[in-house]
């Protein structure tokens, strides 16, 4: 498990130093936004594995609801923490790309309301867990994300009546979106590289949430044990 | 039992529980008070510049004091154990959730009623808009806060420092709704435009969360 962990982690430090050195030296420099333009493929990887964890979470919570699966809910918070610490690189890495293209740190347009409603409410996730007492934090924190899930949407929405600043969609956007196919290789490799941390990081969390729920378990069963004497 | 007798019993119970102490009222009326002076002191804005800002200051003053209502729903349940004897009980949740939402929606409906003079006079309003269309975002909004309200102060109530955890659950969800709330009152005082989409927007927000919190709330009201 130490070694397969330390393996991993190696494989996953070089990915990411390629990845570094594809986005900074390898890709070409962007025509009007310049150097500035290379935290993109920080940026974007980040976003999407952001919200992949919070869809994992949705979909482990969900789970642990209909199941009561105890796996389902260290799936849950390990996710969450995960894609807060995701969600907290893209809202620090937009704002820095912004202010030399835009001319501005922060606009409430729609889709840097909702990340940031989504970073507000999956920090106000991670608050319920610590507060809540005892067993009763699965059940209530996995209610709270279902509100969470279903709150961004309407989030998005409310925003759209001002008009948006961030830039159309590059990936699957409309004809004459689209990434230069030069700066193809730079993201891919990012994106991998992302990936791969992300899994990592959710698998250990994962190992390390489990090892706390047996031993919760076993302190119960302990003192059930001596109460019966 | 049905649901609409257990409903009905349960909100004259909350409605005489607070006719005789008027704890949640007083204090919620004091607190938006305490808001609306802080408030105006902190701008000092013109008719018109207060038209614009009115409809935020209003729904932040609003939302505030709801939460001092909101905190005091369940927290009354728990004394003699009330709350255990409703979770033994055969009654249906949905009729006890119902209930409670229904009385701090007439609480906080109250307290409407008594500030927004205080805000008018304050604040020097006058819409330039469609005045009667203010009482349906009022409706929808106020519903929007109460039923999650509601709902997160029994979520609350299972953790340590309930009362500040229930504001930090709460507003975080209830942001949209708020945009909604804001946008339409700013749209009516000024006359801009026709609120009719922020109303619709927060009516379809209102199924929507109405329906999550009536799915969900047996589910934590049963949590062990």
């Amino acid at each position: 498990m130490k070694n397969a962990f330390m393996l991993l982690a190696l494989g996953v430090f070089l990915l990411l130093s390629y990845g570094l050195y594809q986005g900074l030296v390898a890709a070409p420099t962007e025509a009007t936004m310049g150097n500035v333009q290379r935290i993109f493929y920080y940026h974007l990887p980040s976003a999407i594995l952001a919200f992949l964890c919070f869809t994992v979470n949705f979909l482990a919570s969900v789970t642990y609801l209909m199941k009561r699966n105890a796996r389902a809910d260290a799936l849950a918070v390990t996710t969450a923490e995960v894609g807060v610490v995701f969600c907290t690189v893209v809202l620090v890495t937009g704002p820095l790309w912004a202010r030399p293209v835009w001319g501005i740190w922060w606009t409430w347009d729609a889709r840097l309301t909702s990340t940031l409603l989504l970073w507000l409410i999956y920090v106000s996730y991670l608050m319920l867990r610590r507060f809540a007492s005892g067993g009763q934090a699965p059940v209530l924190s996995s209610a709270l994300a279902i509100f969470g899930f279903v709150d961004v949407g309407f989030v998005y929405m409310a925003n759209r009546w001002f008009r948006t600043q961030h830039p159309q969609p590059v990936l699957f956007g409309a004809e004459g979106s689209g990434l230069d196919p030069s700066m193809r290789p730079a993201l891919i490799w990012n994106l991998v590289a992302f990936t791969a941390y992300a899994a990592l990081l959710v698998w250990i969390r994962y190992r390390m949430e489990r090892a706390r729920q047996e031993l919760e378990q076993a302190h119960a069963l302990a003192a059930l044990a001596g109460g019966g004497r | 039992m049905s649901l609409l007798s257990v409903t009905r019993s349960s909100l004259a119970k909350d409605l005489r529980l607070e006719w005789r102490s008027k704890d949640a009222l007083n204090a919620m009326l004091f607190f938006a008070l305490l808001v609306v002076v802080i408030f105006s002191f902190s701008f000092e804005p013109s008719a018109e510049e207060s038209r614009r800002i009115a409809g935020g200051l209003v729904w932040v003053a609003f939302l505030f004091a709801a939460v001092v209502a909101l905190n005091q729903t369940w927290a009354r349940e728990l004394r003699n154990q009330v709350l255990d004897a409703y979770r033994v009980s055969p009654a249906p949740a949905d009729a006890l959730f119902l209930s409670k939402v229904l009385g701090n929606f007439l609480f906080v409906a109250v307290l409407e009623l008594l500030m927004t003079p205080l805000f008018i006079v304050f604040f020097d309003l006058r819409a330039l808009g469609a005045t009667w269309q203010l009482l349906p975002v009022a409706l929808f909004g106020t519903w929007a806060l109460v039923v999650n309200g509601t709902f997160f102060a029994a979520v609350s109530l299972r953790t340590r420092s309930r009362e500040i955890m229930l504001p930090l659950l709460l507003f975080p969800i209830s942001v949209p709704a708020l945009i909604a709330m804001v946008r339409a009152t700013t749209l009516i005082l000024t006359g801009e435009d026709s609120a009719f989409l922020p109303l619709v927007f927060l009516a379809v927000y209102d199924i929507v969360f109405t329906t999550v919190c009536l799915l969900l709330f047996e589910t934590v009201l049963h949590a062990e």
